[in-house]
């Protein structure tokens, strides 16, 4: 029954009773996760990733590493409960690497690699739900948690959703809407207002492309704040906490350094 | 810029953003639910609303509709779904006027219920003259709700809808605050229209306003045109929406094929190819040798998944419950207009369509027929061969979801296929909306018990509708006519030489003129068609000595160039025969052939078999001599040229002679076979003008003119045609090649025998050919010269088509051509077109030991199977040579209407009554046309009559018969949802129908 619901109707509301350019419910959880170091869980409506960073550390394997920068590795992993219909995706899955390494080139020329020279950076990211975007959810996963990692990046990369129904943009598609609507995923750098990422897998009219681009770069720079709101969040609090426990020293490991990677990262 | 935000989602309503987060499918599957975001920015849609914002585009009046009997102070009326569903024609009324609040709710029922529906309430949305707002409730955080735990969907959303209701109540008081000085004035009111007894008893607990529609109705200025709209159906409890049940069995299974086996062979089951009724869809027929009549098989349960063409067993019901076939037209477009494609899919069905099927059904019953009209009726049991194939269809665009051609989304639709006689085909794609306007190509993929439609799938498109390429391809794909280039394998088989190839010079050695006669000197011409390039037949006569005449034909010597065994052979047999459409040829053999090598033109020498007669000055024949020749024709004629030579009396030159001479003996011919018993049938021809060759756009549609000449053309192909067939019979008494065409059943007649008889008193006697073509040339109404075609046209259709047939295959007793009245008979003549014709060429060519008979022509089995394809094709390129001519008469009225403005109008014969409309026939346009009448009308099936009755005071009841001359006002109309153009008649004379 799914082509039974109306993806934007007459009353300028889409299926979940938003309008064109209101994108969904984000929140966002920078609490550490496991030994990783730096980990963030972040939803966009009901699509939900967590993503942990390692690193940057030495190489597992030598023949992976580089002499100049650091190797960037990432794997996704797709939990079998995420989509309606429950499936088991391998590690090998073509479209699941095909998605890594779309992260990875997407991250590669923003992170400071050179910085590392023979060392690696692994980024996991777990997908526990899919409702549409999820790789705009993984990108901005990713870099929240590279953040919290204390990783250097040139700035954040905030990626959106965008598609076209009929001559009407959307922003921050559904499952429903992305298998309705041509869609573009759109990442950009919002200090910058560089575009680092444009992944299109359905055809698109060009004459349409131009105007979904240009409202998908405007909402990665809503998101931006967004986003910037819960990295500073956290620092501040790591910063009340230090100044709580002052004199303790060397509380968590790495704990100040992150810190100070965020607010040098922020204030760019 | 736009404004984009991020819409926040409190943590704490998760419950109700959530509307339903898990879903369990009929399959088991669990669906994942969706969000919902809740607003306070959803507008009511009342003018002057302060509480709203932007309240500019609102539409509903301030004070409500101030008209109504029981809301003095104005009301808002606020239907549920069930008022759409039933009563959409009331609400569609101009004289409906009152403000209407749509729910989204309702909106989105109706849009689950039915598509058709949804989309005229769409239409109603935007129309002008009413006043609807869609109020987004669901998305209005005071009127969301979420489904209880116990609740049916159902009831769910009638909540939701009362819900609705109160917060409009409460909100029209909030922003109707009393202005300061001014009288306070009462706020209109919100009226929960409903049918739903039970619901409106809850209303009234929770304090709102609630009406039944009827009772509405009854208060307003109109009411009494508005209540002759009311369905019946609105004073029933409507039931409610079923949930997800198992898929109800709406057809039964099928017999294990053994069962049908056995069946058959101990004649328990008849076995036969099933007919669909073109007029009725809930009718079909099975024609099997147990009986006289076609056994009837009435409604879809009967019919049991039948498709036209598929091979069935049928099981026979008792003789008591043998029924006549109905008398009403019945159009799947129409009864099936609201039905939804995905809908059996999720439920069972026994919905409204069954009741409105079953209704159909029942009037032809009540009616009491006389028992003679009663034919053996059955039901399929099982089927034995499916027939599908390709159907050309057409996307039926109410079924459509969503028609933006940026939506990717699968969509479940209906396919309409352009032949009347199957069913629609319910379809699942992704490319919908850029298919609508198209031509397509749809297979059948199966037929489930629970599924009313079959289900298929999407083949390939053809093109826009209505454009030439697309109506050609779909014709040939329709009639399944192979129309693909010949390929390299067949082109190899052609001579060499290519078209430099000539008749070599006369010597010895030459192969080519080895036991050929040279007729090169003979006065030999051609008559054909005007524009015939393949020229298969040249005549020639002249006086001998002794007094007789000598004539000859000479047929183009096909079996020169084509050799059995080859990959042109094989490719010419499964073509069967050249089919002509109005614009387009398709051909049996490469056009090097048909239209130059083997073409008899004029002037140049070619390769012939010719059969020579001597016939006495009465044209009997003395003589008649077999033998491959090379001619070289001295003048192509068209049927015109060649009748005005032979009438000018200042010509006397051979050729002329000649001509006069064939056209003598062809008289006489002709006088001799009518005295056998031969019949004079008429068909409807007509011919097609062309404006020029290229642009090919008809200009108009012209009755064929028969000529003398063509007559003598005809004469003299029969002769031969009757002289080959003795000879080969004679030679091959077992594998023959040769044409029958049976004695129609007399039961074929009786229809027509009785409307003439109380129609016009006239009789037909059918004992035998003779006597049919004496008692069709007394059916003559002197006022109506036309009356007699009409009457042979009609004769012609009661009776079986000619076949071909294998001689060593059936009983000596049955080699007759009915019609030709002749003992035996086959086809020689028109080898370059027909593929039988080749054949007969070689077994002749065998039977004067000019080459041996090639091995697969001695054996029975391989004759009967070739024929049986050339039969088949030879049907169809019949019926697509009809289809084109129908198809440039809709052009070329078309193009007539865009000239003069206005309506084409015709004269026209009644030749088939309904209980619902009349079957008219238009001769001048050679095309048969239903005028319908969408009001009561009295029908006489005894007398075959229908009366009109008088629709003003003052005016005479109307009554028209079978045979009676009416005029019709013809237009191609195109049918708006799946775009095919069809003609529409109306009738003109004796009484208007157009508002009918």
């Amino acid at each position: 029954m799914a082509s039974r619901i109306e993806i934007l109707n007459e009353g300028g509301y889409r299926s979940d009773g938003r309008r064109q350019y209101e994108l969904r419910s984000i929140t966002i959880d920078l609490t550490p996760q496991g030994t990783a170091d730096g980990s963030a869980l972040i939803t966009h409506g009901l699509t939900q990733v967590l993503v942990s960073v390692f690193g940057p550390r030495e190489a597992k394997m030598r023949r992976e590493t580089l002499h100049d920068r650091a190797n960037v590795n990432v794997e996704v992993g797709v939990a079998p409960f995420s989509t309606g219909e429950r499936r088991r995706r391998g590690r090998g899955d073509k479209r699941i690497l095909e998605f890594a390494s779309t992260i990875k080139s997407t991250f590669e020329p923003v992170i400071q690699t050179t910085l590392y020279p023979r060392s690696q950076i692994d980024i996991y990211i777990q997908i526990l739900q899919q409702d549409g975007s999820v790789l705009p959810a993984c990108i901005n996963g990713t870099t929240l948690a590279l953040i919290t990692a204390g990783v250097p990046l040139l700035d954040f990369i905030c990626c959106i959703s965008g598609g076209v129904h009929s001559t009407h943009p959307l922003l921050d598609l559904t499952t429903l809407e992305e298998n309705d609507v041509p869609s573009v995923s759109v990442g950009v750098m919002p200090k910058t207002g560089r575009v680092v990422l444009v992944s299109l897998e359905t055809r698109l009219h060009v004459d349409r492309f131009e105007e979904v681009c240009r409202v998908a770069w405007e909402a990665g720079k809503v998101l931006h704040g967004e986003m910037r709101k819960a990295v500073r969040e956290r620092t501040g609090g790591l910063v009340d906490a230090m100044g709580g426990v002052a004199g303790a020293g060397g509380a968590g490991r790495g704990g100040p350094g992150e810190g100070d990677g965020d607010e040098r990262m922020v204030d760019y | 810029m736009v404004n984009i935000t991020i819409r926040k989602r409190p943590q704490t309503d998760a419950v109700i953003t959530q509307r339903k987060f898990f879903k369990k499918t009929a399959r088991g599957k669990v669906i994942k639910g969706k969000e919902r975001y809740l607003r306070d920015d959803v507008s009511c849609g009342i003018q002057g609303c302060t509480a709203c914002p932007d309240s500019a585009r609102n539409t509903l009046p301030a004070a409500g509709d101030l008209a109504h009997n029981l809301f003095p102070n104005g009301h808002f009326l606020l239907p549920d779904t069930n008022v759409f569903l039933s009563q959409m024609d009331l609400i569609e009324s101009n004289l409906f006027t009152s403000p209407i609040i749509l729910l989204q709710t309702v909106l989105e029922e109706v849009r689950h219920r039915s598509l058709p529906l949804h989309n005229r309430l769409k239409a109603l949305i935007t129309a002008d003259d009413k006043q609807v707002w869609v109020f987004y409730n669901e998305f209005r955080s005071e009127t969301a709700i979420v489904r209880d735990e116990d609740e049916t969907p159902n009831d769910r959303n009638d909540r939701g809808i009362r819900k609705g209701t109160a917060w409009y109540g409460t909100h029209i008081t909030l922003s109707h605050r009393p202005i300061r000085g001014q009288p306070s004035r009462p706020s209109p009111k919100v009226v929960l229209l409903t049918d739903d007894a039970a619901n409106r008893r809850k209303a009234e607990q929770e304090g709102l306003t609630c009406l039944s529609v009827r009772k509405y109705v009854e208060g307003m200025k109109e009411a009494t045109q508005l209540l002759d709209l009311l369905s019946a159906a609105g004073g029933d409890e409507v039931e409610p929406t079923r949930s997800v049940a198992a898929r109800s069995a709406l057809y039964p299974e099928y017999l294990p094929s053994s069962t049908v086996m056995a069946g058959v062979k101990a004649g328990q089951l008849h076995q036969g190819h099933f007919n669909a009724n073109q007029y009725n869809y809930l009718e079909g027929s099975v024609s099997v040798p147990a009986f006289t009549k076609p056994i009837l098989l009435v409604g879809r349960e009967n019919m049991n998944r039948s498709v036209h063409g598929d091979v069935v067993a049928v099981e026979v019901f008792p003789e008591s419950e043998w029924k006549a076939p109905a008398d009403e037209v019945v159009d799947q477009e129409t009864t099936l207009k609201n039905d939804d494609a995905e809908d059996s899919e999720e439920e069972g069905e026994g919905d409204e369509v069954i009741d409105k099927e079953r209704k159909v059904l029942g009037t032809g019953e009540a009616s009491g027929r006389v028992a003679a009209e009663r034919q053996p009726t059955g039901r399929v049991v099982g089927i034995i061969k499916r027939n599908w194939r390709a159907y050309v269809c057409h996307i039926d665009s109410t079924s459509l979801s969503s028609t933006h051609t940026t939506s990717l989304s699968l969509q479940t639709v209906f396919a309409t296929p352009t032949s009347r006689l199957l069913p629609r085909i319910r379809l699942r794609t992704r490319q919908a909306p850029t298919l609508l306007s198209q031509k397509i190509l749809v297979t059948i993929d199966k037929w489930d018990i629970a599924s009313r439609y079959p289900e298929g799938h999407f083949v390939r498109a053809l093109g826009k509708v209505e454009s030439k390429e697309a109506e050609q391809e779909s014709l040939l794909l329709e009639f399944d006519v192979p129309y693909r280039p010949f390929g390299k394998a067949i082109l190899d088989c052609l001579p060499v030489e290519g078209d430099k190839w000539v008749v070599p010079v006369k010597s010895e050695s030459s192969v080519e003129w080895r036991g050929r006669e040279d007729f090169r000197e003979m006065i030999i011409c051609s008559i054909d068609p005007p524009g015939c390039q393949d020229i298969d037949d040249a005549l020639h006569a002249r006086r001998l000595p002794n007094g007789n005449i000598e004539a000859g034909v000479h047929i183009a010597d096909v079996s020169h160039f084509v050799h059995p065994d080859t990959p042109m052979d094989s490719e010419a047999a499964a073509r069967g025969t050249t089919v002509y459409l109005v614009d387009k040829r398709i051909d049996m053999l490469p056009s090097l052939l048909g239209t130059n090598l083997c073409s008899l033109r004029p002037h140049v020498e070619r390769l012939a078999f010719s059969v020579i007669w001597e016939l006495s000055p009465d044209a009997e024949i003395v003589n008649v001599k077999f033998t491959k020749s090379v001619i070289a024709s001295k003048a192509a004629f068209t049927y015109e040229e060649a009748q005005i030579r032979k009438d000018d009396p200042n010509l006397h030159d051979e050729l002329t002679e000649s001509i006069r001479l064939l056209n003598s003996l062809a008289i006489k011919l002709k006088a001799g076979r009518m005295a056998a018993g031969a019949l004079n049938l008429a068909s409807p021809e007509v011919k097609i003008q062309m404006d020029s060759a290229e642009s090919s756009d008809p200009i108009d549609v012209e009755q064929k003119q028969l000529r003398e000449t063509n007559s003598l053309v005809e004469e003299f192909m029969l002769l031969a045609n009757i002289s080959v067939a003795r000879r080969i019979q004679e030679t091959f008494p077992q594998t023959a090649v040769l044409r029958r065409h049976m004695p129609p059943p007399r039961t074929n007649f009786e229809k027509l025998q009785d409307i003439l008889k109380k129609r016009k008193g006239l009789a037909l006697d059918v004992s035998s050919s003779g006597a049919l073509a004496a008692s069709l040339d007394k059916c003559i109404d002197a006022s109506e010269p036309a009356f007699n075609t009409l009457v042979r046209i009609m004769a012609t259709r009661c009776m079986l088509s000619a076949e071909y047939f294998c001689s060593g295959s059936v009983g000596r007793d049955t080699f007759g051509h009915y019609g030709l009245a002749t003992p035996i008979y086959t086809h020689f003549t028109s080898p370059i077109r027909r593929y039988a014709d080749v054949l007969a060429h070689r077994q002749l060519s065998a039977s004067i030991d000019y080459t041996p008979l090639h091995a697969t022509l001695h054996s029975k089995p391989h004759v009967e199977r070739v024929l049986e394809v050339v039969n088949r094709r030879h049907r169809m390129a019949q019926m697509a040579g009809r289809a084109s001519v129908e198809f440039y008469v809709g052009l070329a009225l078309k193009g007539r209407k865009e000239k003069q403005g206005g309506q084409v109008r015709e004269d026209a014969f009644v030749i088939r009554t309904f209980r619902n409309g009349l079957g008219v026939f238009v001769s001048k346009l050679g095309i048969e046309g239903l005028v319908m009448f969408k009001r009561d009308i009295q029908f006489d099936a005894e007398n075959y009559t229908i009366t009109i009755p008088a629709s003003l005071p003052g005016t005479q009841d109307v009554t028209i018969a079978v045979f009676d001359k009416v005029v019709v006002d013809i237009e191609v109309e195109k049918d708006k949802n799946t775009q095919r153009g069809r003609v529409k008649m109306t009738l003109a004379s004796p009484i208007n129908s157009s508002a009918m």
